[in-house]
C-alpha cells in the first residue's frame, strides 16, 4: 500500500513492449483491479458523464456556498460567443478556461463532481479533455482511456508525494491535476510513453511551490481560477512534450522534489487559511464576514 | 489505493478531504459502532477545526453517521435530517498533538442500543481515509477492504482460531494487525479481507473463547 510507484518504470516497460502508454496503463489496471477492460473503461465513461453534468451545472451561473465565486464560466461562454475573433489564447484554450471555471463553480456550490484527483482541482481534467475532444473529435472511449492514463499518473504522485492541499499545498492538488491532464493529452495526441512522462515532469516543474491559501477556508478563492490556470499549464507542457522537448530533471525526481517542497512548506500555506491570500486584508474581511454569517445561522 | 481513488470518487463538493473524506469517516464510525447513532460528539483537529464550516465538513460528518454516500445530494441537509431522526450531534475542537494528520477527527458515539465507541481517524487526501484509534487502541485501516475488528484476551491461539474460521469460509486475509495493552491483557485485532465476511463466519468468530466483542465493517 505504501510502496513508492515509479512513472519512469512504467514508461520504460511500455516502450520495451512497444505499447501506447494508455494501453499499457489499461492492462496494468485490469490486472491490479481484477476487472475486465470493458468494465474499467465503462467506469471511466461514467466519470466523464458526471464531469459533463458538472460543466452544465456551472454554466447555469450558479453561486457558491460562500458567495465568493459563481457565474464566471458563463462569462467566458458569452465572451466566446460574442468576440471569438478577440480571443488571446484561441478557441481551444478559451474553452478549457470556461470548463475549468464552470466545474470549479459547480463544486463550490455543493454540486456533484468527480474528484480528479481532488474536488478543489476537479475542473482541470474536464477542461483539458473536453476542449481537446471538441477540436479533434475524440470519442468517449478515447477519453476514457485518457482518464486511465491520468489516473495512473495520479497514483504515482500519491505514492511519492501527495494529492492533498493540507499535506502538500496547491501544487499537490492543481499541480497534480494539471500533470495528469498533460499526460492524458499527450497520449490522446499519439505521443510516446516517454513524452507522457516529459509532459508530467514539465507541468509539475512549472507549478512547483504553489501554496494552498483559500480565503475563509473555502474552496472558492483562489481555487476556481487556479483550475483554469492549471488547465493552461497542462496544455503548455503537453505542447512542449509533443514537440520533443525534454525535462532535464527526470519525472520521478520532479515528483520527489514536489514532496520535499510540500514538506518544507509552512503549515500556514497548506489549506489552513492562515497564510497567503487568505490573510490578505481583503481575504480577512471576507473571512470575517462569512464566519459571522455562518455563526448567526442556526444549524440545529 | 487504486485508480478510482484518484479518478473519483463522484462526490458532492466542495472538498475531497474535508467533505467526501469526512462522509467516509462518518460511515466508518457508524460501521464500528455497529448500530444507528443516537448521540455523537465530534472533535475536530487541525485544518478540520479551522475550516470545517466553509467546507461543509460538519454536514459531511453528520451525513456519514447517517450512512449516506459521498455523492448523496441530501448532504447539505444533513443537520435537518439528523434532527428529524432524533440524532443529537455536537461539535467541539480538540488537539490530537503535532503528529496527528491535519485533517483528523474523533467521534464519541452512543448508539440506539446504548453501545458506545470512540473512533479517531484522518482524511488523508482525495477522499481517502485512515482510522487510527478505536476505543483507545491504536489501529490502522482504510475502509478499502471488508474488515473485522475483535477485542479479545491476549492468549495463545486466539488469533489462529479467527484466521482458521476465515480460511474455511474461503476468505483471504489481505492485511492484519494485532495490538495489545499488556501481555495477557485485552487485545485488539483488525483483519482486512479480500472477500466479504458472511454471517456464518462472523457468528462463529463471535462465539470463540477469549472473544470479548467482534465488529464487522463492510467496505465503504
Amino acid at each position: 500500500m505504501n510502496e513508492k510507484l515509479s512513472l519512469q518504470e512504467w514508461i520504460d516497460l511500455a516502450e520495451q513492449e512497444n505499447k501506447d502508454f494508455g494501453d499499457f496503463c489499461i492492462e496494468y489496471q485490469v490486472k491490479e483491479l481484477e476487472i475486465s477492460k470493458e468494465m474499467l473503461l465503462a467506469r471511466m465513461e461514467e466519470m466523464l458523464h458526471v464531469m459533463q453534468q458538472s460543466v452544465e451545472i456551472g454554466l447555469t451561473g450558479i453561486q457558491s456556498m460562500g458567495g465568493l465565486v459563481g457565474g464566471n464560466g458563463k462569462k467566458v461562454e458569452s465572451y466566446r460567443a460574442q468576440f471569438a475573433d478577440k480571443s488571446i489564447v484561441g478557441s481551444v484554450m478559451s474553452k478549457a478556461i470556461m470548463i475549468a471555471l464552470a466545474v470549479g463553480e459547480a463544486n463550490a456550490s455543493m454540486g456533484r463532481i468527480v474528484a480528479a484527483p481532488t474536488a478543489g482541482a476537479s475542473g482541470t481534467l474536464p477542461a483539458v479533455l473536453f476542449s481537446l475532444a471538441e477540436v479533434r473529435g475524440f470519442s468517449i472511449v478515447e477519453l476514457a482511456k485518457a482518464l486511465v492514463v491520468a489516473g495512473a499518473i495520479g497514483m504515482v504522485i500519491a505514492s511519492r508525494a501527495s494529492l492533498s492541499g493540507a499535506a502538500g499545498g496547491c501544487q499537490a492538488e492543481c499541480g497534480s491535476a494539471a500533470a495528469m491532464a498533460a499526460g492524458a493529452a499527450v497520449d490522446l495526441y499519439g505521443g510516446s510513453p516517454s513524452q507522457v512522462g516529459q509532459s508530467v515532469a514539465i507541468t509539475l516543474k512549472n507549478m512547483l511551490g504553489l501554496v494552498c491559501d483559500p480565503v475563509a477556508g473555502l474552496v472558492e478563492v483562489p481555487c476556481v481560477k487556479r483550475n483554469a490556470g492549471a488547465a493552461a499549464q497542462a496544455m503548455v507542457a503537453a505542447e512542449m512534450a509533443l514537440a520533443g522537448i525534454e525535462s532535464v530533471i527526470p519525472v520521478d525526481e520532479v515528483i520527489d522534489a514536489m514532496a520535499a517542497v510540500g514538506n518544507a512548506m509552512s503549515c500556514t500555506l497548506k489549506e489552513t487559511a492562515q497564510g497567503g491570500l487568505a490573510v490578505s486584508p481583503t481575504g480577512l474581511i471576507w473571512a470575517n464576514k462569512i464566519i459571522a454569517r455562518e455563526e448567526s445561522t442556526d444549524k440545529g | 489505493m487504486n485508480i478510482f481513488d484518484v479518478i473519483g470518487p463522484i462526490m458532492i463538493g466542495p472538498s475531497s478531504s474535508h467533505t467526501a473524506g469526512a462522509v467516509r469517516l462518518g460511515n466508518l464510525a457508524l460501521a464500528i459502532l455497529g448500530e444507528s447513532v443516537k448521540e455523537a460528539v465530534i472533535g475536530l483537529h487541525g485544518s478540520f477545526s479551522q475550516t470545517y464550516r466553509g467546507h461543509g465538513t460538519d454536514l459531511a460528518l453528520s451525513a456519514g453517521l447517517q450512512g449516506w454516500a459521498t455523492d448523496d445530494i441530501r448532504i447539505p441537509k444533513a443537520f435537518e435530517t439528523a434532527k428529524q431522526a432524533g440524532i443529537s450531534i455536537s461539535f467541539t475542537t480538540i488537539n490530537l498533538g503535532d503528529f496527528a494528520h491535519p485533517n483528523s477527527v474523533r467521534f464519541w458515539l452512543t448508539g440506539v442500543k446504548e453501545n458506545t465507541c470512540v473512533m479517531t481517524g484522518s482524511s488523508i487526501g482525495g477522499g481517502r481515509v485512515v482510522v487510527t484509534n478505536i476505543d483507545d487502541f491504536p489501529v490502522e485501516f482504510s475502509g478499502d477492504f471488508p474488515a473485522i475488528l475483535t477485542m479479545h484476551r491476549d492468549r495463545p491461539g486466539a488469533i489462529a482460531l479467527v484466521t482458521s474460521i476465515l480460511s474455511t469460509q474461503g476468505v483471504n486475509v489481505a492485511q492484519m494487525k494485532v495490538f495489545r495493552k499488556q501481555k495477557g491483557g485485552l487485545a485488539a485485532m483488525i483483519v482486512e479481507t479480500d472477500q466479504p465476511i458472511d454471517d456464518t463466519a462472523f457468528e462463529a468468530i463471535g462465539k470463540l473463547p477469549h472473544m470479548q466483542s467482534v465488529r464487522r465493517i463492510q467496505r465503504i
